[in-house]
């Protein structure tokens, strides 16, 4: 049988699109094709003349030690900010899994990260961590560790990295609870039976079958910390001390708006949305991948 | 291998209690069959055997071991689930080999343990290689009993493994499992609600009723003589006619409800005399008689309500007399009956069961 609906009138299908279609166009497609091509214009900082460059930009983005730098970065703050969200996320999720009273109550406290706003969490990891006037600062000291994120580029980035984990533990839990409650009891109770203590029972029944969801968040997370982090960032390090936490997409923002290299930072923008492309297309290639039950 | 034995074995969940203490001695190569209603409890009591649910009261043993407090691991079982379990992300191989891998086996062992089992079951090489979702169903169940198999564990547990299959398969994996059972000759408890599966597979059979057994006994010996009322409805099929009925004043005989009597065994019920009682009596024993045959002595009048034939055998659903309850009557072969007809039937005295309506316990031994 034919699924489709056909429309009698030829205007109507277009007309019923149109909202989403100008929607996509002026708000996606439009800057997006305006940022790619100011990437290859060079404009004064007043924006008194503009001048196409060709590929000057990308050449001499690529050349930048600047540049290479917060690629570095970017790629170490990514991957720990997945692996150890995507870690405690699971370890909490195998806890809560177990746990038998008070559960609702855990899982709804493990999701309330996820409703704060990035700014905010970054403000009260700030505080926290203030080396002036900072709690944890402070315990870090009595403990002798002197603690100063302003100064030290290692610490800053760990304070991010934590700050940037705690708020998507909480995502990767849902995904990870919701995964592992899908799992058929019986297919435990047979491994119990097979002889597999709890911890091999968690690598050769749970986490096999946790992949497609793992997978799912590990993408998700990456291009999270690449992007959704900006907020994080800025309230709490604003990329220092000397460029130790300056991700790409903050730096996108500085060169951009601050510093007014209007051509530089389209430049940095179309490789972004060249890094975010990609990842969709892992996306969709991999993770449609048929689950296992 | 060993035999199982369950003394006074109780299931609680909080202050609830579900199963009330059940006294059971499997012998080592034995079947049993645990038949009862859905929400008896019997997938309770396997699961206690296996160590899945936490055992509240009285003990488990397994051969000479006490396993209350043992990991299901620990307790050398191996289980067939309903839905078999199987592990999606597994070859049929490795679903076979898991539990061999855990235990450490020799790589050259497992293999040639996995292969054997893989013959008796007629699984091929080809098989071997699939994973579960691209089984059917019957594939499945097979390779959930040669995961049992590979383990040669001292006991199986079957938790309803057929009821997932449709009616053909069902039929066909049923003789297989006995017939693997007999051949492996390792102790079995077998959970099951469908009676006919109970009386076909099992040594021995546990009804089980709202947690508590109403009778062990060999599938002919809960047919011949069930020792309660449920028994009686619960096992055969069309299952057992219970009328409300007394027996008379000399013992001798019983009167239905309905107004007709039919004769007892004499001095069999001589001390219930002119107890009020509920008598069962198999669709399959009564016979139609010539009306006069007996001077109205013995003879019951079965209205006819509705007659279904079976080829085989014919089923008459009528009444007695006054009575409005219904009743079920099997007669062999075809039968030339119209409804309304009222057909004398009688009894032989041995297969009349008389319960005590209130405790539900059988009368006379």
């Amino acid at each position: 049988m034919e699924k489709r609906v056909v429309f009698r009138n030829p205007v109507l299908p277009y007309l019923l699109l149109a909202p989403q279609i100008a929607i996509t166009l002026i708000f996606f497609i439009w800057p997006a094709s305006q940022a790619l091509y100011q990437s290859l214009l060079q404009q004064d900082p007043f924006g008194l003349r503009t001048t196409f460059v060709w590929a000057d930009n990308f050449i001499d983005l690529f050349s930048q030690a600047d540049y290479l730098n917060s690629l570095q970065v970017t790629t170490v703050f990514s991957i720990s900010v997945a692996v150890l969200a995507l870690s405690s996320a699971l370890y909490l999720a195998v806890q809560a899994d177990r746990v038998l009273k008070g559960a609702m109550a855990y899982r709804t406290l493990l999701i309330w990260p996820y409703a704060v706003a990035p700014v905010v969490a970054g403000v009260l990891w700030l505080f926290l961590f203030n080396p002036t006037l900072g709690i944890a600062a402070y315990w870090l000291r009595e403990l002798g560790y002197d603690w100063n994120h302003t100064l030290n580029g290692g610490q800053a980035m760990t304070l991010v990295v934590v700050a940037a984990t705690w708020k998507q533990i909480s995502y990767n839990f849902l995904f990870f609870l919701a995964g592992m409650q899908a799992i058929p009891r019986s297919l435990i109770e047979a491994a119990a039976i097979d002889g597999a203590g709890p911890v091999r029972r968690f690598w050769t029944i749970v986490f096999p079958l946790l992949t497609p969801t793992t997978f799912f968040l590990l993408v998700i997370n990456i291009v999270y910390a690449f992007f959704d982090t900006f907020g994080i960032i800025h309230s709490v390090t604003e990329g220092g001390p000397a460029g130790a936490t300056n991700i790409l997409v903050y730096k996108v923002f500085r060169d951009g708006f601050l510093n007014l290299d209007l051509g530089g930072s389209a430049t940095q923008s179309v490789v972004l949305m060249t890094i975010v492309i990609a990842f969709t297309v892992i996306q969709f290639r991999y993770v449609e991948r048929k689950v296992h039950y | 291998m060993a035999g199982i034995n369950l003394r006074g074995v109780v299931k609680a969940y909080g202050k609830t209690q579900v199963i009330h203490g059940v006294d059971c001695t499997i012998v080592d190569g034995e079947f049993l069959v645990i038949v009862g209603p859905s929400g008896c409890g019997k997938s309770t009591l396997l699961r206690m055997i296996a160590g899945l649910e936490l055992i509240t009261g009285g003990e488990i043993s397994i051969g000479d071991r006490v396993v209350n407090d043992l990991e299901p691991a620990e307790r050398d079982i191996a289980m067939v689930f309903q839905n078999y379990a199987l592990y999606p992300h597994m070859t049929v191989y490795n679903n076979m080999a898991y539990g061999l891998k855990i235990r450490g086996l020799a790589k050259a062992d497992i293999d040639a343990r996995v292969r054997k089992a893989a013959e008796i079951l007629a699984l091929d090489d080809d098989l071997l290689r699939r994973t579960p979702r691209q089984l059917s169903g019957g594939q499945r169940q097979r390779v959930a009993m040669g995961r049992a198999i590979v383990r040669q564990p001292s006991a199986f547990l079957f938790d309803e493994p057929l009821s997932n299959l449709d009616a053909k398969l069902r039929v066909q994996m049923r003789l297989e499992i006995k017939k693997l059972q007999k051949d492996l000759g390792i102790t079995s408890v077998y959970v099951t609600h469908d009676q006919v599966e109970a009386m076909t597979l099992g040594h021995r059979l546990l009804v089980l009723n709202a947690g508590i057994v109403e009778q062990i006994g060999a599938p002919i010996e809960l047919y011949e003589h069930p020792a309660t009322l449920f028994v009686a409805g619960f096992i055969g099929s069309p299952a057992m006619n219970l009328l409300p009925a007394r027996i008379g004043e000399d013992g001798g005989r019983v009167e239905l409800s309905g107004g007709d009597g039919l004769p007892l065994p004499p001095g069999r019920f001589a001390a219930h005399a002119g107890r009020t009682v509920t008598a069962g009596i198999r669709p399959e024993h009564f016979e139609m008689v010539a009306d006069d045959q007996s001077n109205g002595h013995g003879v019951a009048r079965l209205a006819v309500d509705v007659v279904e034939q079976l080829g085989a055998d014919t089923l008459v659903h009528g009444h007695f007399g006054t009575d409005r309850g219904v009743l079920t009557v099997r007669l062999n072969g075809t039968q030339d009956l119209q409804s309304r007809q009222v057909l004398p039937m009688s009894v032989q005295p041995e297969l009349i069961h008389l319960f005590d309506p209130d405790s539900g316990r059988r009368l006379g031994g």
